[in-house]
């Protein structure tokens, strides 16, 4: 019994601030695998992005770690803990989630919908307590919408409300954050400002966020580790390590888009 | 979210209103009774046994059934509104008012059919209470059973309103079928009524509508997290399932009860929340809930004070003064759509 609680110690500390890791994942609908053999493990404070071309399963991916659907293969830990074996309310106060599908209400005020965050933490009618709105204030208070708090939802444009929803699972105050295309709809200066919020919120507060994303490139010079899918052999790692192993060239049609390592960034054929 | 404190003069005010509007109700009838001799008599100043009479055993079951009636679909069109995301739901789209209606239909209409089999079918108050609860329990079981098979909600919006088609389908046949007086009988079931019940009935819907109140409110923290969608619910710890089963069973209690008693009484569920919404501007259920209850039951009172024609003998349906006071707020929703609170 010792020996075993001995071994137990001695791999975390091999691996002390492990949150989450994946183990030879495949995840897709029913019986049918879109992507698998995914392996991949993210620390405290990692900005992490899992890109890959459009319909790869990047989605599926996020919404199977954010336990929205099952696995068809493979293991997820979280701090050490197999996912399954979290209860609904143990995994609200350990995932929060910022999804690409609208809200279904746009008549909440942005301190309203950031307050709701608070859910897991809250009573059974939902009050509200003094640490409850320290947390809302200071998620308010990060993501630069203090001014904003009391519009409405319907009021703010894309890149407001993507800020507001990021605000919301911060005040969730969970270990990992998961995105789904955080970027998308915004234009090119809005896009870099979620992404350096995201980073300075990873660095901040010591979350570890893990968001879907088209912007190879943007994520190349932000990310502290990503995770390309292809399909079957899905490369994970630091930006430069991914670069030196050349993934990148043979993620589009060379016809069309060629990858120079120097600048990292693609490149149109003419 | 916003705190019941922020609303407090507005519910004072509401309180206020319905505390006028009871009064009022219970003031006006086919019988005159002045308004002074009406505050003597409930105060047990006066003593007058006829107006005494219609005062206690009419006039104020009459205005606690409104209230009950009032409050309850309110309660449950809100539900329903937040559960399905829909601003057109209301308390009858999981069927449960057609079931009722079949109940009372195949009892009323159907005993002329089945009356070589069973002989004489006695048709009273009770028994098209009964009739109905138990057409409106068996769709609700079976709406139930089907929301055990299906995942997503949308299609349980569907399911109920194609439930509501087959019933009415059965109900247009049997009325087909049916001789004149039986078919006038069903008629006036339909046009619904919030008069004609006993203490015990009274007492009996206030039992069912509690149940109903209680179980709302038990679902107030879950109905805040759905306002962001059902996958946010779920990421906030939210059981889906289990609060889905929450929120038909109180909608059943609320919406079956009163169908039950009451008729199917339209517009009503569907029209209070948003009118609550537009004066309280917020849809944290911790707010709503209450104003739901008090503007529902302001609503019904006012509703069957106009209903009863002051001083003349002849009383209008219920159901066609909610639904002529309904539809043009529904009306005026849809055109002032971008604005719409939900």
């Amino acid at each position: 019994m010792s020996s075993v609680s001995k071994k137990v110690e001695s791999i975390q500390s091999i691996t002390p601030n492990s949150i989450l890791k994946v183990k030879d994942l495949s995840v897709g609908y029913g019986f049918n695998a879109v992507v698998s053999q995914i392996d991949f493990e993210l620390h405290t404070g990692d900005l992490a992005a899992i890109i890959g071309i459009n319909g790869i399963g990047k989605s599926t991916l996020l919404r199977t770690l954010g336990n929205m659907q099952p696995p068809i293969s493979g293991e997820i830990r979280i701090k050490e803990r197999l996912l399954p074996s979290f209860k609904p309310k143990q995994l609200a106060t350990t995932v929060s989630l910022v999804l690409t599908e609208a809200i279904a209400t746009k008549n909440l005020t942005v301190a309203e919908l950031v307050a709701l965050g608070r859910q897991p933490y809250t009573n059974w009618i939902g009050t509200l307590s003094k640490q409850d709105k320290e947390q809302v204030t200071n998620a308010l208070h990060l993501l630069d919408l203090e001014q904003l708090q009391e519009k409405k939802c319907y009021e703010l444009s894309d890149g407001q409300l993507q800020r507001v929803l990021i605000a919301r699972a911060l005040a969730q105050d969970t270990s990992i954050i998961l995105l789904d295309e955080p970027t998308t709809h915004l234009d090119l200066y809005h896009k870099v400002k979620i992404l350096k919020l995201l980073k300075t919120i990873a660095k901040k507060t010591k979350k570890t966020i893990l968001f879907t994303s088209h912007e190879i490139e943007m994520c190349l010079q932000l990310c502290d580790t990503l995770l390309l899918l292809t399909g079957n052999n899905n490369p994970f790692g630091t930006p430069s390590k991914l670069i030196e192993q050349g993934v990148f060239g043979k993620l589009f049609p060379s016809d069309t888009v060629s990858f120079d390592t120097k600048s990292a960034s693609f490149r149109i054929k003419k | 979210m916003g705190s019941l404190k922020t609303y407090r003069l507005t519910f004072l005010l509401l309180l206020l209103v319905l505390f006028l509007s009871l009064l009022l109700n219970i003031s006006l009838g086919s019988v005159t009774i002045p308004f002074k001799d009406t505050l003597g008599i409930l105060s047990g100043n006066l003593a007058n046994e006829s107006w005494s009479y219609i005062i206690w055993n009419y006039r104020l079951p009459k205005a606690l059934t409104a209230i009950l009636v009032g409050s309850g679909l309110a309660m449950s069109g809100l539900l329903m509104q937040t559960l399905f995301r829909n601003p057109l739901a209301g308390p009858f789209v999981l069927g449960i008012s057609s079931g009722a209606s079949l109940g009372a239909a195949l009892l009323i209409m159907g005993s002329s059919f089945f009356a070589g089999i069973t002989g004489f079918a006695l048709v009273n108050d009770v028994t098209i209470t009964l009739a109905a609860s138990l057409g409106s329990f068996s769709v609700l079981l079976a709406v139930m059973a089907i929301a055990i098979r299906i995942k997503d909600t949308m299609a349980l919006l569907i399911i109920g309103l194609m439930f509501g088609s087959i019933t009415g389908a059965v109900v247009s046949i049997l009325s087909y079928f049916s001789d004149a007086e039986k078919l006038q009988q069903f008629v006036f079931w339909s046009f619904g009524s919030v008069g004609n019940l006993s203490w015990l009935q009274l007492s009996l819907l206030t039992v069912i509508v509690f149940i109903g109140t209680s179980l709302s409110v038990l679902s107030i923290k879950a109905l805040n997290a759905l306002l962001l969608g059902e996958s946010y619910a779920q990421s906030l710890g939210v059981n889906l399932k289990k609060a889905r089963y929450l929120v038909i069973i109180a909608t059943g209690a609320l919406a079956g009860g009163i169908t039950a008693f009451a008729g199917p009484i339209a517009f009503v569920g569907l029209a209070v929340p948003h009118l609550a919404r537009q004066l309280f501007d917020t849809n944290d259920h911790k707010v709503l809930l209450p104003a739901v209850i008090i503007y529902g039951a302001i609503l019904m009172l006012l509703c069957d004070v106009v209903a009863q024609l002051p001083g003349s003998a002849s009383v209008l349906p219920i159901n066609a003064i909610t639904s002529i006071l309904g539809a043009p707020v529904v009306i005026w929703l849809l055109i002032r759509r971008r604005k719409m609170a939900f």
